[in-house]
């Protein structure tokens, strides 16, 4: 295939007009005919109307585009009200997990996708600021000082944050009259053995940030801490989905293993409908730290607007929504956090570390030898 | 390019009377050159971009990538494990797939229809619900955890013979009903067993059907990926699912271009291999209405001993077996949705209108998208196939001609055994104003129905074209002879006769458009998300509720698909749809 470099204009020159012609044909009829449905909106084209009249004409008008990943998610109505507050219209463009919106993102620089992008981690932070992906900005919002406080580089600004940790299910414990594990080491526990499973490593986030922890607690001996749990019946699945609901018992689908990969935030979801104290609940001495970045992308056509849509993302409004709609902490110290939240998810007193830059230089090393390790 | 403008001359050197041979020059140019454009655009130069990137650096070509992946030991284990599964899963699916061919196109009984809409059902489902309804049943306590198949190879392939059991059944089905049974009476009449018939009379007649349907099974298992990382774990990887790892979490572009460029020769190698199936055994047949003989399960009064009623109950016994295995993880993606707690209820089912909080859009909304976007894929897919399946029909005389014909059969194919991924990060870099036209394609949601309806294009080819094929040359002379222009020779002979496949390759065109989530997941989507992108979302959040939301969703996905396939097969009897 790599020589038929041409292929796109497949014909003799003076077919090219009519190929030309064609094919904007086609686009322009295609074009026509997908966007129907997605421009209807009409709270968005209300709520700019009804700020048109007081909006200052300084405000950067028209629309934000956000590329973000599959995970993305605000309650109804949050967006709408950027628009009345700004003017601005935002244009979500959703595509697959942090790893592919990252390597698209580098691979898309000179033409970005969009102005802003959120759901840069902090396990590919480094490759983004080092390819150049996000412009400098420094916010100004009131929440910018706690948002400070997560540092992910030049350019990225903490939105949310939130820890992986390994999940246990009270319920098979105590049915089966054994104390729950607490630390890393407990799960090489013969105690414990066949019990754990994990999402992969190379194909899943959630999996690879558990890595992280390991190597973060183990240092140069995590390879040696793996082949103990693999020796202890460690079972690795493909994805979150895959362990939590499959393999897991606790997660509602009665899978054989008590013990998984998950986050701290997962156990409010499984009280009960009538109210009482979660099924499951975190290790908080697993865990990884996980921080959500946002950014101005490089080359936005709508940086004023980029900027104002950061700045929201840290607004209170936006913070508060951020448990419930996407499992994370806010990094605003200035909104409340649910109730259940402080109850059956509390956050990891001193989760493991590893320096984002260190993950950029050894990522494909460690889940190579991870493979090794794990597969054999 | 000059062998193919070649290729739409031939045809219109006929002999023409009146002056109808103009418009039918023009007709067949663009034939050839519409569909060339459309994979140009929105699939080869994708791909070529994507390998290009990988390939230069610095704006020098640098090859030193293959010596370099191909000293990995790894590389050559996922190249033999990516040749294992398919060839293993293809053989399986032909081999289980020509009985219920039978079965459900050459018999008649009650419930033939909703057998057939139901196999096609696993061709839909997302890999993420497959995965579900697969590894709960297999998983060490789960209702079949007793044969200790999680994670090994037999799994795998179960689950590729459980998505394309339908490609055999549906491709070699449409034939099958149509091929006329004197051929095989006369055998019979001359003293053949119902076995020797089969074999040298029908089997010959159906070994081009059967060689296009192994080739896509070949294809689609070739190029699998979700249903391979979910089912086999870490030991069975393949080129697929290596691309997906080296483009999406390291972003090593040189050796996924390097696997790219494998992955098309072990494709190009298949789709030679079949085409040469094909053309050996390819003729004229002669093509009767679709016949059915009805199906009891006891000998019907006064016939013969040796009458092929063994056979057929066989065939019978095999297809039951088989549709039985497809309803295990259905059965169990059902009853899951209806599990509410420690009771059972149908809570899933009524929050399916809303968002529960936790979505953008409910998933009604999101059924109404899939719909439209599968509709308009569904569209693209027919004309371009439906022309790429008319000028591949043609037999020019010219060697070089048909060499041309079949380069051009064999690309279209392509898309299917190119990975996804590469596909779907090339728009990325080829989107954004492409041909100059200052539009940003990229983020603008159209790609969607265009990735989807590229796949679907193979699909729509692999259905019309044996029909075409076995249209006897003579029908349209004889046409001819009578006076009928080139133009109305087309229309009443090859369109006429071709329509009546059009239903199936309409069923199965929409049906891979709904479940399509390959390219579709690495396209950037506005937020108006498709059903199996909707799921994917449901079911990557914790709590029963999403879970149950998105095994309801699967449901609903699933019967959505059964209805609109069975409704595209009744458009095919005649009759009811008429000469459409």
């Amino acid at each position: 295939m790599e020589d038929d470099a041409h292929m796109p204009i497949p014909a003799a020159p003076h077919h090219r007009s009519l190929l030309a012609a064609t094919a904007t044909l086609a686009v322009a009829a295609l074009a026509a005919c997908s966007s129907g449905g997605a421009d209807a909106s009409p709270p968005s084209a209300t709520a700019s109307a009804s700020v048109s009249a007081t909006a200052s004409p300084s405000q950067a008008p028209g629309t934000v585009t956000l590329v973000t990943h599959d995970s993305f998610l605000l309650s109804d109505g949050i967006l709408d009200d950027f628009t009345a507050q700004t003017g601005i219209t935002v244009k979500v463009v959703q595509q697959g997990d942090a790893g592919a919106l990252v390597n698209q993102l580098v691979l898309t620089k000179d033409a970005p996708l969009g102005d802003a992008t959120f759901g840069i981690d902090n396990t590919f932070a480094s490759r983004a600021v080092d390819e150049g992906v996000v412009a400098p900005y420094e916010s100004a919002a009131p929440a910018a000082a706690d948002s400070a406080t997560h540092p992910g580089g030049p350019g990225l600004t903490a939105i949310d944050y939130g820890d992986v940790c390994i999940n246990v299910d009270h319920a098979w414990f105590t049915k089966h009259h054994l104390a729950e594990p607490v630390t890393l080491d407990d799960l090489t526990d013969a105690k414990y053995k066949n019990l754990l499973v994990v999402p992969n490593a190379v194909t899943s986030s959630p999996g690879f940030a558990f890595l992280l922890a390991t190597i973060g607690a183990k240092g140069d001996d995590w390879q040696a801490y793996w082949e103990a749990l693999k020796k202890n019946g460690l079972k690795v699945a493909e994805g979150w989905s895959d362990a939590y609901y499959t393999d897991f018992s606790g997660g509602g689908a009665d899978g054989p293993r008590p013990i998984v990969l998950s986050y701290a935030s997962s156990p409010p979801e499984t009280i009960p409908k009538g109210g009482g104290d979660a099924t499951t609940g975190a290790l908080l001495d697993t865990c990884f730290r996980q921080t959500e970045y946002a950014g101005v992308l490089t080359g936005a056509k709508n940086p004023e607007g980029a900027k104002k849509l950061i700045d929201f993302l840290l607004s209170d409004e936006v913070q508060a929504d951020i448990p419930g709609s996407m499992y994370m902490y806010p990094v605003s110290t200035a909104v409340q956090i649910p109730e259940d939240w402080q109850k059956f998810a509390p956050l990891a007193p001193a989760p493991f570390d590893v320096a984002p830059g260190d993950i950029t230089a050894n990522r494909e090393a460690w889940l190579a030898q991870w493979s090794q390790t794990v597969v054999g | 390019m000059t062998t193919l403008t070649r290729v739409s001359a031939t045809p219109a050197q006929r002999p023409v009377r009146g002056g109808a041979g103009w418009p039918m020059g023009v007709f067949w140019a663009l034939a050839v050159v519409v569909p060339l454009l459309f994979l140009g655009i929105f699939f080869a130069w994708p791909v070529v971009e994507m390998v290009r990137r990988g390939f230069v650096v610095d704006g020098s070509l640098d090859l030193s990538g293959f010596a370099d992946v191909f000293s990995r030991p790894r590389t050559w284990r996922l190249v033999g494990l990516t040749i294992a599964q398919a060839t293993v899963a293809t053989t399986l699916a032909v081999l289980l797939g020509i009985p219920g061919a039978y079965v459900l196109y050459r018999r008649r009984w009650r419930g033939r229809a909703a057998v057939r809409a139901l196999v096609t059902v696993p061709f839909v489902l997302p890999t993420v619900v497959v995965g579900v309804a697969f590894r709960s049943l297999l998983v060490s306590g789960g209702p079949l955890g007793f044969l200790h198949l999680d994670g090994t190879f037999v799994a795998i392939v179960a689950a590729l013979v459980f998505f394309d059991y339908a490609v055999v059944v549906r491709g070699v089905g449409g034939m099958w009903e149509r091929l006329d049974p004197r051929a095989e009476q006369a055998a019979r009449a001359l003293g053949a067993s119902p076995w020797r018939a089969f074999r040298t009379v029908t089997l010959p007649a159906l070994t081009p059907a059967i060689a296009s349907a192994a080739s896509l099974v070949f294809l689609f298992c070739a190029t699998a990926f979700g249903t391979v990382l979910i089912l086999g774990g870490l030991k069975f990887g393949t080129i697929e699912t290596e691309i997906w790892v080296q483009t999406t979490q390291f972003l090593d572009l040189r050796a996924a271009a390097v696997l790219s460029v494998v992955q098309l020769v072990i494709v190009g190698l298949a789709l030679t291999v079949a085409g040469r199936a094909r053309a050996h055994r390819e003729r004229a047949l002669a093509l009767a209405e679709p016949v059915s003989r009805p199906l009891s399960l006891r000998r019907p009064a006064g016939s013969p001993r040796r009458d092929g009623h063994g056979l057929a109950l066989a065939a019978a016994g095999a297809t039951a077996f088989v549709v039985l295995l497809l309803c295990l993880p259905l059965v169990n993606l059902v009853v899951r949705s209806l599990r509410v707690g420690d009771g059972w209820g149908l809570d899933h089912y009524a929050a399916l209108g809303s968002t529960g909080g936790v979505l953008t859009v409910s998933v009604w909304t999101a059924t109404l998208t899939s719909l439209r976007t599968a509709l308009e894929a569904t569209v693209l897919a027919l004309v371009v196939g439906g022309l790429v399946a008319l000028v591949v029909s043609r037999r020019p005389r010219a060697a070089a001609g048909r060499r041309a014909v079949a380069g051009l059969d064999a690309l279209f194919m392509l898309p299917l055994g190119v990975s996804a991924v590469t596909v779907g990060f090339g728009f990325l870099l080829s989107m954004h104003e492409p041909l100059g036209l200052p539009i940003d394609l990229r983020t603008s949601g159209v790609l969607v129905p265009i990735a989807q309806a590229v796949v679907a294009v193979p699909l729509v080819v692999r259905t019309v074209l044996p029909v075409l094929r076995a249209i006897d040359p003579r029908l349209r002379h004889a046409a001819s002879t009578l006076g009928a222009a080139p133009g109305r020779v087309l229309r009443s002979v090859d369109l006429s006769l071709a329509a009546r496949s059009i239903g199936l390759a309409v069923g199965f065109a929409f049906a891979a458009s709904l479940g399509e989530f390959g390219a579709t997941s690495f396209l950037a989507r506005p937020d108006n998300p498709t059903l199996p992108v909707l799921i994917f979302r449901l079911i990557g959040r914790p709590g029963p509720d999403s879970y149950g939301m998105a095994l309801a969703a699967s449901v609903v996905l699933a019967v959505l698909t059964a209805s609109i396939v069975a409704a595209c097969e009744r458009l095919r009897s005649p009759g009811s749809g008429g000469e459409w």
